[in-house]
């Protein structure tokens, strides 16, 4: 039973420390690789922590990921590294949880406008800042952190991403957090403070995306706002958990792992149709996998056990 | 002392006044039916106490103390529980997972353990459907883990809005004889119901709500046969049926 509960933990750690070793045998081009699957397992996992659960869809992403490389972009001279990281992270947390309290209040279609929106806000103040009061519009960081070192760190973030998901839904939080995007209405009367729960996951789901953004900042060399908030950012991963089954712990990873490597290709292969082909996948994906892979394999074996089983009435 | 004192209540949606100047009380261990026909405000009133509306005007205590602005989960633990009407179930949660999350509130955690084998022995039929997909069982039994669930956060004040609402007359009568036993157990109860009958035998005094005003009040006994009460359901049919 005891190890049984473990198991996921235990997995999750087992695997990122025998892809620890690759980074050493990869050359650069496959390191590359390895960081961008990386980086979509995290963004994907992240962002389902919170929408997921709660089907409130966030653009956000960019948001968070830009706060997080810009971090870095600013103090990279004058901080040592791991404080840097340390400092996004407790910025990451402060934007989210101040943007959380902000939107509690809105649901649907204006949360998802809401948080698109957000994103290209920061962009523009941090663009109008950077123009007019600091006279720059790019910086520069160089930090003498290889890609390999990226990879492990993001290795390290992905393994978190997924224990931090995995306690989370063992606590008692997890069980409210799983019905909020049932019915808020009953939550509430089990006694859920739902505007709390929404608010600490949202936190705890944008620091996780926000030190992505920072542990990838040194790969760009160059920041501007245009690169680290691409509203791209805030699409990818929305589509890859959905692909994967945004409401379980590891649907994000399941879909992020194939888009991934397929918009890889595409981009690779058709760059000019890559808009367009990211947008037929989209549609594809939403049409056809409502509940994405894992729900789809739930239903199978919803459906099988219901054979065994038939309803009575009462 | 009452239990749940309301006062002067009024609730308004817009120009709308859905309750006007409703007073009413529950008492330690009292079972209290609010009768009234459709729109009369009935759950509106009850989803005041719980907390899904704010008044108007009025005031509403709580073991003594004013909740007036306390939020929903607030008063659920402070012991009021509400079965809001249709059911309140999480439908694709197994019936261990609806009912443990009843027992959400800090004050119900500690006795978890003891409260579920309560509820399992108040309904036997959880006991054997516990993985079942609450969303897959009939209208009666999903009404049973809605109570259940409730009776889980260890309420001091149980609210059941129309419980018997789409269930067949036998079904019905199984529920009410579910909730006797609950009130034996000496849980005070607000009950909502437009089965006047089923609501009367299992109160101790009832309220009749007509157009948001409460017109009468007096023990359940007295209400049985009285020709207010068929008056208000008939809409002034005078005594036509009885």
């Amino acid at each position: 039973m005891m190890s049984r509960a473990f198991l996921f933990p235990i997995a999750v750690i087992a695997v990122a420390g025998c892809l620890a070793f690759l980074p050493s045998y990869l050359d650069d081009y496959g390191i590359g690789i390895m960081i961008g699957l990386l980086n979509a397992v995290i963004l994907a996992t992240a962002w389902a922590l919170f929408s997921g659960p709660t089907g409130y869809i966030s653009l956000a992403t960019a948001a968070f990921f830009g706060v997080g490389a810009y971090t870095v972009a600013v103090l990279n001279e004058s901080v040592p590294y791991p404080l840097i990281l340390i400092a996004a992270a407790i910025i990451g947390a402060l934007v989210s949880l101040s943007i959380g309290l902000a939107t509690l209040r809105l649901a649907g279609i204006y949360f998802v406008i809401f948080t698109f929106g957000l994103s290209e806000m920061v962009r523009q103040m941090i663009t109008w800042f950077e123009v007019n009061i600091t006279g720059t519009l790019g910086r520069y960081i160089f930090l003498p952190i290889e890609p390999r070192h990226i990879a492990w760190q993001l290795l390290g973030l992905a393994a978190l991403t997924l224990v931090v998901g995995w306690l989370i839904r063992r606590s008692k939080t997890g069980l409210a957090l799983r019905v909020i995007g049932d019915d808020e209405v009953v939550a509430a009367h089990c006694g859920i403070n739902i505007a709390r729960v929404k608010v600490l996951l949202f936190g705890v789901s944008a620091t996780l995306l926000t030190l992505a953004g920072a542990i990838q900042a040194p790969r760009y060399v160059y920041v501007e706002p245009a690169i680290v908030f691409n509203p791209t950012l805030s699409f990818l991963p929305v589509i890859m958990a959905l692909l994967g089954g945004a409401r379980s712990l590891i649907g994000p990873t399941l879909g992020a792992i194939p888009l991934f490597l397929l918009f890889e290709w595409l981009s690779a292969s058709y760059p000019n149709a890559y808009s367009i082909l990211l947008g037929a996948v989209f549609i594809v994906i939403v049409y056809a996998l409502p509940q994405g892979v894992t729900g789809l394999i739930r239903r199978w074996r919803e459906r099988s056990a219901s054979v065994v089983q038939p309803e009575e009435a009462a | 002392m009452s239990m749940l004192e309301v006062k002067g209540l009024a609730v308004r949606y817009g120009r709308h006044e859905a309750l006007h100047e409703v007073s009413i009380n529950v008492a330690e261990g009292e079972t209290v039916v609010i009768l009234g026909a459709n729109g009369a405000g009935k759950t509106s009133l009850m989803n005041a106490i719980a907390g899904r509306v704010s008044p108007f005007s009025g005031s509403i205590r709580f073991l003594g103390e004013e909740i007036d602005d306390q939020p929903s989960h607030d008063r659920v633990e402070a012991g009021i529980a509400l079965v809001p009407e249709g059911r309140g179930i999480f439908p694709g949660l197994s019936v261990r997972d609806n009912l443990k999350l009843g027992g959400y509130p800090k004050r119900a955690r500690e006795n978890a353990g003891s409260t579920m084998e309560r509820v399992l022995t108040l309904f036997p039929r959880l006991a054997e459907r516990l993985d079942q997909l609450a969303g897959t069982m009939s209208g009666g039994e999903q009404q049973m883990v809605a109570i259940g669930r409730a009776v889980m956060s260890a309420p001091k004040l149980l609210m059941l809005d129309e419980p018997s609402l789409g269930l067949a007359p036998i079904v019905t009568q199984q529920l009410f004889g579910d909730l006797e036993r609950v009130r034996q157990a000496g849980t005070s109860m607000l009950v909502v119901e437009q089965n006047v009958r089923a609501g009367l035998k299992l109160a101790d005094r009832g309220y009749l709500l007509t157009a948001g005003r409460i017109v009468r009040e007096a023990a359940a006994a007295d209400l049985q046969g009285d020709p207010d009460v068929s008056r208000a359901f008939l809409g002034g049919l005078e005594d036509a049926v009885h």
